[in-house]
């Protein structure tokens, strides 16, 4: 019997459900992807900082277990709302429909999606975002793209962290910009370091606009 | 790990279409997989193995068909196939290219008696 069915079909709908409620609302979702300790919430935090008067922001948190992000994001005054998947190593799409209905969505621009760290599983399953943003954190190394084609192959965007650990670590940010382009040439790519502030400024304009446009 | 939720899908969908067809039992479910998406075969079998139990899909074997992945190169645009984690192109040299196959990840049919 022909089938022919999306393996993810059902989260695919429920994605498309829950991105049809966030453009409803004029909200810009950004599924942000990285591996543990890449800076996810640090590079969620700075941006705020950096689009605080022009873009209001809204967070979802997914990690396996803990509220520690969110505590953090919360103390910034940013409306959050903590996912603990108990596991599962990614975010689904019926998990941030739920978490929708937690957050005052009349009060966000663009609302980031932090997923669970990890380089491989996110990839595969759609939330409902409209832009798909990766950090490579410089003491990660120049050559992951090439190990981790799925992902690198798939986003909108790849923010370049840790830029102020460049000369301490073995790093080749010629190399690392190959590489992204070989994958990707549609991606743009941002250097910043969260600790210092250095490149936020072209970041965050850039998600501005990105938000202005689709929405 | 994440073959577990994707298992349960294919469980979803193999069920839902045997049911519909008023099938006693499901045999055989043929998969389309890419090699660049991240599904492992054996855990996909282990999961689904476990998660149909006392359905119709018990003991049903699952036959996973594997697309290599296949890119064109940005620099030449000829084709070719990326190498591991070699992604130059054996025609030309160049780095990398768009991806034209390898992300699949579809149910294809399903044999139900």
């Amino acid at each position: 019997m022909e089938v022919v069915t999306q393996i993810l079909s059902a989260n695919d709908q429920i994605a498309q459900e829950n991105r049809e409620l966030l453009e409803s609302r004029g909200i810009l979702a950004v599924n942000l992807m990285a591996s543990p300790g890449a800076g996810k919430t640090s590079l969620i935090l700075q941006t705020a900082k950096a689009l605080a008067g022009r873009v209001r922001v809204g967070v979802i948190e997914g990690d396996i277990a803990s509220h520690v992000d969110a505590d953090k994001v919360a103390a910034e005054g940013i409306p959050v709302v903590q996912i603990n998947t108990g596991g599962t190593c990614h975010l689904d799409a019926p998990m941030v429909r739920q978490a929708l209905k937690s957050l005052p969505l009349d009060k966000i621009d663009i609302l980031f999606v932090e997923n669970v760290g990890n380089l491989i599983c996110p990839v595969e399953f759609r939330l409902g975002e409209g832009l798909r943003v990766m950090i490579a954190s410089v003491a990660e190394g120049d050559d992951k793209p090439y190990k981790y084609p799925g992902i690198f192959t798939a986003v909108d965007a790849v923010v370049i962290n840790k830029m102020d650990l460049a000369p301490y670590v073995e790093f080749d940010l010629a190399a690392l910009r190959e590489a992204i382009r070989g994958l990707n040439r549609r991606a743009e790519i941002f250097e910043v370091s969260c600790r210092t502030g250095e490149g936020l400024a072209p970041w965050a304009d850039w998600l501005e606009k990105q938000w202005r446009t689709k929405t | 790990m994440h073959e577990l939720p994707v298992t349960e899908q294919i469980l979803q969908v193999t069920l839902d279409h045997a049911r519909k067809a008023g099938a006693r039992r499901v045999a055989h479910v043929n998969l389309v997989v890419g090699d660049l998406t991240s599904f492992v075969d054996e855990s996909i079998q282990f999961y689904f193995d476990f998660l149909s139990r006392d359905t119709e899909a018990e003991g049903a074997v699952l036959h996973i068909r594997r697309v290599p992945a296949r890119v064109r190169c940005h620099a030449c645009q000829q084709e070719f196939a990326p190498d591991g984690i070699d992604w130059r192109c054996p025609h030309c040299g160049g780095l990398g290219g768009e991806v034209l196959a390898g992300r699949e990840s579809f149910i294809e049919s399903i044999e139900v008696e």
